[in-house]
């Protein structure tokens, strides 16, 4: 794999995601062939490539919403490559969906009280009886961050599109995730939603590590330090933007040379 | 679909229990007793609603989790001679292990599947029913007439098959079983098994393990609905397969639709509607099951959310 040399870290602690020939086929389709990855604390990553490069079942192996036909996922250096979904998020493996997905029928301040409390939940009999104010607090804390307070008591579904997305965000929020993995984020966004979520993006990023699917040129070279280039299932390309522009493979894959 | 609502919601709930309460002073002693039995059987659809509406579950077992607690309760009036409370204590035990047994090994399915292997299990439970009717008396079941010592209350002694005795113990079963419903479904853990119903991918990416959250759901809805079983055994001195048979697991569904899946209030008003609407009708016609076929075409087509749904969609949003 050409360019895939690891960032320099502070020595002796582990990538806070890495992969080890992860790999995934969809009957005889491999969409993700003996992939090595790595990500390191504190980084806003970037992965792009075309249609079909096996980009979001990457990110889906990695949060456990897809399971590997081959490979490792560590997470701080452990293993969790059989770890459910479910405890990644937990842990902090927080993942946002290309398509938004928030509950339409219930409100904006329901669907952000979901992710919540399952920061303040132990176990599910926890659930039955907990501090309703302190989980109001965090609630209101997210959506004024995101900028969604004044829409707490609408039902989801009826927001524009734009707010949808950023519920989705404030969803993950709500999750405290050591790292974030944002799936096409300012898909259908106008170019003023985008600049904004750009911002919080930033934000989010003095807390959690991101690693970002996107097509949005722009935002990409905005935000991310690193980039990671992907094409028919392998990382073909990683480095800075610079180096990236410059790489003759992903002039080739972009350009169709 | 929790909207807040503050204080009206339980004021509602306690202004509908407390009519309930105070219409057996009004009530001609035929309806008395219909009404008692409406309320023993809306505990059941209650425990049936959380599944179905609350949880996104469609059973078609529950018979089995009502015949459990019937079963248990009555088993033990008829051959060790327990007392009602000690037999009401056996069939909330039996309904628990039934349905976390039944909950671990059917969860693992979802959708159509689930409701054939609950049906499965419901169907055997049945024909084990009348393979052993040396226990249990097969289809024709067996009679606790007379084998029940009256409870004693202090001084009191009140005999179960007493008409207001009846009529309370009903109230006080539907009473418990509303709560216990009203309060689960407005708790945290309550909006993570809307969550389950809305979208369950999404659920689990929140950090939630949904199959625990399912088993608990199930588990409280048989208890429930077993504890319903237990009640109807006491108050009506009768135990029979027929309420372990399918049809029993198809009234809570028809109740449940009726009355409106995912609201607190529904199951008893479709209890109501439809246990008036076949008594009526059955005086006129012998196909009056006819007549509840196209109650509920009618239901679906006007108000596909149920009665109490309709209401919620139309006028009181609020309404969990």
């Amino acid at each position: 794999m050409s360019g895939a040399n690891p960032t320099p870290r502070p020595a002796g602690e582990p990538p806070l995601v890495q992969t080890v020939g992860l790999k995934k086929t969809f009957g005889g389709l491999e969409a993700v062939r003996s992939v090595d990855f790595s990500l390191d604390r504190g980084e806003i990553r970037a992965i792009i490539g075309p249609n079909g490069a096996g980009k979001t079942t990457l990110v889906g192996m990695i949060s456990g919403r897809i399971g590997p036909t081959g490979g490792v996922v560590l997470f701080g250096g452990r293993d969790i490559t059989r770890v459910p979904a479910h405890d990644r998020a937990a842990m902090g493996i927080v993942y946002t969906f290309q398509i938004t997905s928030i509950y339409r029928n219930l409100t904006v301040f329901e669907n952000v009280a979901l992710a919540a409390q399952r920061r303040l939940a132990r176990g599910v009999l926890s659930g039955l009886s907990m501090n309703q104010a302190i989980l109001a607090r965090r609630v209101d804390a997210v959506l004024t961050h995101v900028g969604l307070r004044d829409s707490r008591g609408l039902t989801a579904g009826s927001l524009p599109h734009g707010h949808q997305r950023l519920l989705e965000v404030a969803m993950a929020l709500a999750l405290e995730p050591a790292v974030l993995i944002m799936d096409e984020p300012t898909q259908g966004l106008s170019p003023e939603e985008i600049a904004g979520l750009a911002a919080l993006i930033r934000t989010i990023s003095r807390s959690a590590t991101i690693l970002l699917i996107e097509h949005n040129m722009r935002v990409v070279l905005e935000l991310s330090r690193r980039i990671t280039v992907m094409d028919r299932g392998t990382i073909i390309a990683e480095g800075t933007p610079q180096e990236i522009e410059a790489d003759p493979d992903v002039q080739r894959v972009y350009l169709g040379g | 679909m929790r909207r807040g609502g503050g204080r009206r919601v339980p004021a509602v709930h306690l202004g509908i229990l407390l009519l309930l309460l105070a219409l057996q002073f009004v009530l001609p002693p035929f309806h008395h007793g219909m009404v008692a039995r409406i309320m023993v059987l809306a505990a059941y659809a209650t425990g049936y609603n959380l599944l179905l509406g609350y949880t996104g579950l469609m059973s078609l077992g529950h018979a089995m989790f009502f015949a459990t607690g019937m079963y248990a309760t009555g088993l033990a009036v008829y051959y060790l001679n327990v007392g009602a409370v000690g037999a009401l204590l056996i069939g909330l035990v039996a309904s628990v292990a039934q349905s976390t047994v039944i909950g671990l090994v059917t969860l693992r399915t979802s959708g159509v599947a689930f409701l054939i292997t609950t049906m499965m299990f419901a169907q055997a439970f049945y024909l084990s029913i009348l393979h052993f009717n040396r226990f249990t008396g097969g289809d024709q079941g067996f009679i606790l007439t007379g084998r029940l010592e009256p409870l004693s209350l202090g001084s009191l002694t009140l005999a179960v098959s007493a008409p207001a005795v009846k009529y309370n113990i009903a109230f006080a079963t539907l009473a418990v079983c509303l709560l216990v419903n009203l309060w689960l479904v407005r708790s945290p853990a309550g909006r993570v098994l809307i969550a389950v119903r809305d979208n369950q991918e999404r659920t689990r990416m929140l950090g939630y393990n949904t199959f625990k959250y399912k088993l608990l759901a199930l588990i409280v809805s048989g208890t429930l609905s077993g504890a319903a079983g237990s009640v109807y055994a006491l108050l009506f001195s009768y135990v029979g397969a027929t309420f372990a048979s399918v049809l029993y697991s198809i009234y809570p569904i028809l109740w449940t639709l009726l009355g409106g899946a995912g609201t607190t209030l529904g199951p008893l008003v479709g209890v109501s509607l439809m246990t008036y609407i076949v008594d009526i009708t059955s005086g006129f016609t012998s196909s009056y099951m006819l007549v509840v076929g196209l109650a509920l075409v009618l239901i679906i087509m006007k108000a596909p959310a149920g009665v109490v749904g309709g209401i919620r969609e139309r006028w009181l949003k609020w309404l969990p």
